[in-house]
């Protein structure tokens, strides 16, 4: 199918009358274009093809004690699982952290940008940078290379004066500020636990086990998120790691596996 | 073309810059500014020359709002002044987009001070001619602070200070004068230290008082006169104390 090259000719030829001179100044150059009816829907088609999955699960929510955070540390490469023991926690300074899914170069670069930013802050102003300051600069850097293939989804949690704070930011330049997030390819699964288990008013304790069983529940399901469930506390005096479990073990202590009577046959069988 | 990069602004060999000097001169020979920093509210005051009969003296206000917490009062150059402000007044804008914050005090007198300083270390521009007088409430704290600048680029805070024409007798004035006062106490000592160099009356000061809750206010003539009155009747009766109890011994 030609491109339709009509609305680029000049106004020229529409009143004037048609000329071989006038044609040849007025038609537009034409390019080859793919064998397609519908080029707008393979044009999305092709940039969601080069857009990387964010093969991860992280969540972070907000409860009277403060903010907790937990991921998973699989890191996949299509099929291949390249990695178990990936921080996907980044500690941006003492009082905030931020969580990685997507391109792991880009997460953990911009977290670092990030920190020194904060730091600088604190420098040249005196006093700490709150939650909200420090993600707005994330997400104006983000802004700034939209378009240019970074992928990032993070959530920003901390606690600055005004209490615990929690943003989701990423690299299409979006942010949001919430009570509860969870992002990567996870994070259906890890809602329908978080969304279900979340009080305001649960503990600590409480708060990291609810937190622990959603990403477990995820990387049960999900291919692209495993290894190890880290939690983190963010409390008034900074941020704490309470707890990094290996899903696999989680597993098996969430369901233990009581032998049925054949296994209790057979074992007896070998005993005797 | 050519020769616009060459600085103007270059040591002498005794390690002075003149044309920051110079620029100090300018200041001097400004109107005379006063700043007093109370413990709930913040005043300027600045000497108003008579404004001529057709002019709309609406559109010569002295001071300024730089955002709604911040207000800045100078001498000097004005059409220096208004540059200066221009560019204030958005970086207080660009601040609360980046941060959604708003500037401290701090922040954007340091800023300022940034801008006149650049000035000085560029080529092809000649200082700034103005010193400022800065005073605002801390957006966090409600602390209220008041900070000058000058054309070299420092800047530093004070309890209340003076700029511009005679301001070494006014600043003499407040530091045998100054004490922490409040609300209407800050607004007189402000009234009163202009007053020294400034003939009397509402007509020839401009008064612009700031608070946490209602931003900043300037002060009507009238307002102004009954102040200046009061000053008055108690200078008289000071004087009068004075000469009194030796008579009557």
């Amino acid at each position: 199918m030609k491109f339709d090259t009509s609305g680029l000719e000049s106004a020229a030829p529409a009143f004037g009358a048609p000329s071989l001179l006038g044609d040849e100044f007025s038609a537009a150059p034409s390019f080859p274009v793919p064998n397609t009816t519908d080029f707008d829907g393979f044009q999305k088609e092709a940039i969601q093809m080069v857009k990387p999955a964010k093969g991860t699960t992280t969540l972070a929510f907000i409860f009277q004690g403060g903010v907790m955070v937990a991921a998973d540390s699989r890191a996949s490469m299509g099929g291949y699982i390249s990695s178990q023991s990936v921080k996907k926690i980044i500690e941006i300074n003492p009082y905030m952290l931020g969580t990685m899914a997507g391109g792991a170069a880009d997460c953990q670069f911009w977290h670092r940008n990030l920190g020194i930013k904060c730091r600088l802050h604190e420098l040249a102003n005196k006093r700490r940078i709150s939650v909200t300051g420090a993600s707005k600069l994330l997400a104006n850097i983000l802004y700034s290379y939209r378009g240019m293939g970074l992928s990032v989804g993070t959530m920003i949690a901390g606690w600055d004066e005004t209490g615990p704070g929690l943003y989701y930011v990423d690299s299409e330049g979006g942010r949001l500020k919430g009570m509860r997030f969870s992002v990567g390819s996870g994070s259906p699964y890890a809602y329908g636990v978080l969304d279900n288990g979340y009080r305001y008013d649960m503990s600590v304790k409480e708060a990291a086990e609810l937190a622990r069983r959603a990403i477990y529940h995820a990387t049960f399901r999900d291919g692209a998120s495993g290894g190890v469930a880290s939690v983190y506390h963010v409390g008034p005096e900074g941020w704490t790691k309470l707890s990094g479990d290996d899903v696999g073990e989680l597993h098996y202590h969430y369901y233990p596996v009581t032998p049925s009577t054949v296994e209790q046959e057979m074992a007896e069988v070998a005993g005797a | 073309m050519a020769r616009y990069d060459r600085a103007i602004t270059v040591f002498s060999p005794d390690g002075h810059l003149f044309q920051v000097e110079y620029a100090l001169e300018a200041v001097r020979k400004g109107n005379a500014a006063v700043g007093v920093r109370g413990t709930d509210i913040v005043v300027l005051g600045v000497e108003k020359k008579s404004t001529a009969k057709l002019q709309d003296s609406r559109s010569v206000r002295k001071i300024v709002n730089l955002d709604d917490h911040i207000a800045l009062a100078c001498a000097g150059l004005k059409a220096d002044a208004r540059v200066l402000i221009n560019k204030a007044r958005i970086e207080c804008q660009s601040h609360r987009l980046t941060v959604e914050d708003p500037v401290t005090v701090e922040y954007i007198t340091r800023y300022i001070a940034g801008l006149q300083q650049k000035y000085t270390q560029s080529g092809g521009v000649r200082p700034f001619g103005l010193s400022t007088l800065i005073v605002g409430f801390d957006p966090h704290t409600g602390i209220p602070s008041l900070y000058q600048t000058d054309p070299s680029g420092t800047f530093s805070a004070w309890k209340a200070n003076a700029t511009g024409r005679n301001s070494n007798s006014i600043r003499e004035f407040l530091e045998k004068n100054y004490k922490e006062t409040s609300g209407q106490e800050t607004i007189k000592l402000a009234i009163r230290a202009l007053l020294e160099v400034v003939e009397s009356g509402g007509k020839n000061i401009e008064v612009a008082v700031m608070t946490k809750e209602h931003g900043l206010r300037q002060l009507e003539e009238a307002e102004i006169d009954v102040i200046a009155a009061e000053i008055e009747a108690e200078k008289a009766a000071a004087e009068a104390a004075k000469k009194g109890p030796p008579k009557e011994t």
